[in-house]
């Protein structure tokens, strides 16, 4: 399927700077940013951006993926635990898959993520990196 | 509300079915359904259908299904919730015959997977996840449920013999149904020998892409009665979501919107979760089927895995979970799956469950568990004998 342009710049502020929305009246981060806070169905927010640092909560090793990753596989893929508890996902790069394990510590950093659709947009973004790299 | 019995039900073949078209599957269970049933007409239509449009580019699936099943001009729609459409389809017959809007409805589901690639169905599938921020980064329903278990074993010590061990009892019982896609027996050691898929789950943890229909024709009490045959009653429906991404759930290791659900369907009965006896669970990884088993209360967390490992959820176990093999080994047409679940409590009440897998002691209350993607939506259903 073609993939308009506007589908992945629409999402800079997320992929590019992780831009979060904080709502006034219960504190609450969401990322991905929302318009109403699920707790108190407050509107008002301000943006703020995501802490770089979070520790790994899940995982897994996809060792068969689509044909579009397929030069990529095997490709880790977490959840994490940022320093502020909101939670991402994102691919754990930069390491052996096989050392991935739940409690690692993980910073985000901006890569490449996939050439999206038949017009091949490339989309860039977070990933995740041990902490020590 | 008044009473909503199952009178009749239907399946065409499942598995990869490649002689069938999407209307072709759709019409052999309906049919089938008809005539099981012995109603002379429908007063309306649902189709659980998951993704016609990405397998097949076939949208309008509640008309062309009417229109083929020779009925063009009957209401019908297509239901659409992921993995969840045909539980749902089943729930809106439900709801349109109790409220008294009609007397006789189809609930039906189907899907047409193996017309495409598997990449193409990957996507298709990956659809019930959060494209923006899982399928985006990489994520895959393997893999997505994957993270589930890894979290569960990470923090309840559940293993991989107990998740290859749902497998191995579901192959069992899908060996006796003449409909399973797999009808074969699996060891633990082949499960785990089996290719990784995501870790920690090998193929051998997940249902297969099939090519499938289901139908059952939803009535009251009253034109049941008249027409004369062993009928179940539908007591209770739920439905619950939750949100679509894992991430940001509270708990990775719990799938809040199925224990959500069976507690709606609880409430409209004077029934309480001990007194159902037996349940088809949406076992599309065999992780699923730990989680909801803890998620509906029926084991406390991290329980649930050496149950099954105990024999507790096989036939003759205390709590038997899919007697039709599961989605595992009967096949996971997905707008389907719902509608089938159906048909396995029916056929077990009914006592016409084939192949020597008829629960001893003649069941009384069964259940369904139906879910959409990682359980952003559930849908319950909890039928008794008439």
């Amino acid at each position: 399927m073609a993939m308009f342009s506007s589908r992945n710049w629409r999402e800079y502020p997320q992929r590019y700077r992780m831009e979060a929305s904080r709502f006034k009246k219960s504190g609450k981060t969401y990322f991905p940013p929302r318009t109403v806070d699920p707790e108190t169905g407050d509107t008002k927010q301000e943006m703020v951006r995501l802490p770089e640092i979070g520790k790994l909560l899940t995982y897994t090793v996809i060792r068969v993926a689509p044909s579009m990753w397929g030069d990529e596989g095997p490709y880790a893929l977490g959840v994490a635990e940022m320093t502020d508890g909101t939670r991402v996902m994102a691919q754990i790069t930069d390491c052996d898959v096989e050392k991935v394990k739940i409690g690692m510590e993980v910073r985000v950093e901006f890569r490449r993520i996939q050439s999206e659709g038949s017009a091949g947009v490339l989309s860039y973004g977070y990933k995740f990196v041990p902490k020590w790299f | 509300m008044r009473e909503v019995c199952v009178v009749g039900i239907g399946m065409s073949k499942w598995g990869e079915v490649w002689r069938r078209s999407l209307r072709q599957l759709f019409v052999d269970a309906a049919m089938e359904a008809i005539k099981d049933s012995g109603v002379d007409h429908l007063d309306s239509l649902y189709v659980g259908c998951m993704s016609s449009g990405m397998f097949v580019q076939q949208e309008h699936v509640g008309a062309l299904c009417a229109d083929y099943l020779g009925m063009a001009g009957l209401p019908a729609a297509r239901v659409e919730s992921a993995c969840a459409s045909g539980g749902i389809a089943v729930r809106q017959a439900f709801l349109e015959v109790a409220s008294g809007a009609s007397e006789i409805v189809m609930a039906s589901g189907v899907e047409k997977m193996t017309d495409c690639s598997g990449d193409d169905a990957t996507s298709a599938l990956a659809g019930a996840a959060d494209q923006e921020y899982e399928v985006f980064h990489g994520a895959t329903f393997p893999g997505l449920y994957a993270m589930i278990a890894h979290a569960h074993m990470d923090r309840y010590g559940t293993t991989p013999e107990m998740l290859a061990a749902v497998s191995v009892k579901n192959h069992h019982n899908g060996a006796m149904n003449p409909v399973a896609q797999y009808p074969f027996e699996v060891s633990v050691d082949r499960v785990l020998g089996s290719v990784m898929v995501a870790d920690p789950l090998h193929i051998l943890d997940c249902s297969p892409i099939t090519d499938g229909a289901a139908a059952v024709i939803v009535t009251s009490e009253e034109v049941a009665r008249k027409l004369g045959k062993p009928y179940v009653k539908i007591i209770g429906s739920g439905l619950a979501t939750d949100t679509i991404a894992i991430a940001q759930r509270d708990d990775i290791t719990a799938i809040k919107s199925a224990g959500m659900a069976l507690d709606r369907a609880l409430k409209m009965t004077n029934r309480k979760l001990s007194d159902v006896q037996f349940a088809e669970m949406h076992d599309c990884f065999t992780i699923a089927e730990i989680v909801v088993m803890e998620s509906i209360g029926l084991y406390k967390p991290g329980q649930a895995g050496p149950a099954v490992l105990a024999g507790e959820t096989a036939l003759d176990g205390k709590f038997p979970i899919n007697s039709s093999g599961g989605l595992k080994s009967k096949g996971h047409p997905v707008g389907a799956t719902g509608v089938a679940q159906v048909i396995e409590v029916f056929k077990q009440l009914t006592g016409r469950a084939e192949g020597g897998r008829q629960l001893p002691g003649s069941p009384k209350i069964g259940m369904t568990q139906n879910m959409g993607g990682t359980g952003a939506s559930s849908a319950v259903h909890i039928l008794e004998v008439a």
